[in-house]
């Protein structure tokens, strides 16, 4: 698993990326209660707003970490958004990306490097 | 935050493991680690402990109760010489333009009146007293006491274990209660829509008090994260969102707060700041309305949301001005101002969510049916 500054998570499968919020992130926000998700087959652009998400807190945005094309979106998180805080970096993925360059990977931190990070 | 004021309560908050935040220039605490959602539903359920000592509290006293009501009558548009001893009544501070310059709440005290009073605006509340009052009435600000609100089904069982008296009180009605040895003002009143209390305890005995009403059954600390999404589901106002000094009673469709003794053609008609401008919009009505806002979507509608007339082009007729997710409700729920004649419950409109129009319906308050002991 990969990390980003901006707290998601990025799991390789074959061609493709599964992206979440991590544990700290997901904290952080408190209990989640709204979840927008991108269309699929939408064409993204790092750092595009892709993902809403809104806890009883406030609204965030989640941006896409890489360029690449949005192949499948998890459903099951507009239904319950309590799922956000009960497994971050499991169940709860947001989008799965089509990868258009995989050299912007090698930027993102590992598990170590995102727990030195976030202190 | 060192420029910030701390409660009686701010070490134990601390202990609770309180995530603190500056509020109306206190450090209060948000959220414990149950969390916003968990400590909403448990206050609906159970009983939850709010720290509530950044609010005002203030005494007025004089000659007689009549010098005290009579006085106080000048600066709110309420019914104050008809309280009866012992019993609280909600009330506002209004300007000359009859805007809201704060909200309240009022109790007698037997000769005295007993007047809790909004955080953010407790400096100008009580500079007002005393500049319209003293020195016929003695205005007291209470420096040294904190206030304590238990709150939810379960608040009667966990006072009344430490004075059975509670029990034998009613919605609105205040009186002295000893709580385990020490000696307090309780009120049965609150903020959240439930039953409870609210408890005035001097500083010193604060912390004791509240370690006693948490170790009751069912008793957890709530913070005020959860105090909102509570009070918004109840239909309460919050001052300086809900109303403020640009919004008459009328408009915040409070009309049931200025007592039939104090409009025209009433007893004791007018009298107080901005009467002719609150008579006159009790006789024609006003231009907005403060309405419920329920979302049709998951999307919650927040504060500043722009309310439109259609689900493209049209007209802003509205502006949220309190809204989030509901847990009780189990659904994002808001209010806010529209113009009147879209005010009727069951009206359609949109509101304008990251530039999208997302419909809405005109929704009656409460959202979720008030829990008082009548």
């Amino acid at each position: 698993m990969k990390f980003t500054e901006e707290h998601e998570w990025l799991r390789v499968e074959g061609d493709e990326v599964v992206v979440g919020i991590t544990i700290h992130a997901a904290e952080q926000l408190g209990d989640v209660v709204f979840v927008e998700l991108p269309e699929e087959g939408t064409t993204v652009s790092k750092d595009d707003e892709v993902v809403v998400i809104e806890s009883v807190k406030a609204a965030s945005d989640i941006l896409a970490p890489i360029d690449g094309e949005i192949t499948e979106v998890n459903g099951a998180l507009t239904d319950n958004p309590s799922m956000v805080n009960d497994d971050p970096q499991g169940e709860a993925w947001f989008f799965k990306l089509k990868v258009s360059d995989a050299s912007q990977m090698d930027e993102f931190m590992d598990e170590a490097g995102y727990q030195a990070f976030i202190g | 935050m060192s420029d910030l004021n701390r409660t009686p309560l701010f070490d134990l908050h601390v202990e609770l493991g309180a995530k603190m935040v500056p509020f109306a220039g206190y450090e209060m605490p948000v959220q414990y680690p149950l969390g916003v959602m968990k400590e909403h539903q448990h206050t609906r359920d159970a009983a939850g402990l709010f720290d509530v000592s950044h609010m005002g509290q203030v005494i007025l006293s004089g000659q007689s109760w009549q010098a005290v009501a009579t006085a106080f009558e000048t600066l709110v548009p309420m019914d104050v010489l008809g309280l009866g001893d012992g019993r609280q009544r909600y009330g506002l501070f209004t300007n000359d333009a009859g805007g809201i310059e704060d909200d309240l709440m009022f109790a007698r005290r037997g000769d005295d009146l007993f007047v809790v009073v909004n955080a953010a605006c407790k400096t100008a509340d009580i500079a007002r007293m005393k500049a319209a009052l003293e020195p016929e009435i003695t205005v007291t600000a209470l420096t040294d006491r904190a206030l304590i609100a238990v709150q939810g089904p379960g608040a009667e069982a966990a006072v009344s274990a430490m004075d059975a008296a509670a029990a034998d009180m009613t919605f609105m009605h205040v009186r002295d209660l000893t709580l385990d040895g020490i000696a307090v003002w309780a009120s049965r009143s609150g903020y959240t829509g439930e039953d409870g209390y609210e408890i005035s305890v001097p500083d010193a005995q604060a912390e004791a008090l509240t370690r006693k009403l948490l170790a009751q059954d069912g008793v957890e600390a709530i913070g005020l994260g959860a105090r909102d999404s509570l009070r918004l589901e109840a239909g309460l106002c919050l001052y300086g969102h809900d109303i403020d000094a640009t919004t008459n009673p009328v408009e915040g469709a409070l009309n049931w707060a200025v007592q039939k003794v104090r409009r025209r053609d009433g007893d004791r008609a007018g009298g107080f700041p901005g009467a002719e401008a609150v008579m006159a919009a009790f006789e024609n009505g006003a231009a907005r309305k403060r309405v419920g806002l329920l979302p049709e979507g998951r999307a919650p509608m927040r504060e500043g949301v722009a309310i439109f007339d259609a689900d493209a082009g049209g007209t802003q007729v509205g502006t949220v001005t309190s809204g989030g997710f509901g847990p009780t409700f189990g659904g994002p729920v808001a209010m806010g101002y529209v113009a009147t004649e879209h005010s009727k419950t069951g009206t359609p409109l949109w509101g304008e969510v990251r530039g999208k129009r997302l419909p809405l319906t005109i929704a009656k308050l409460p959202f979720v049916a008030a829990n008082f002991k009548r």
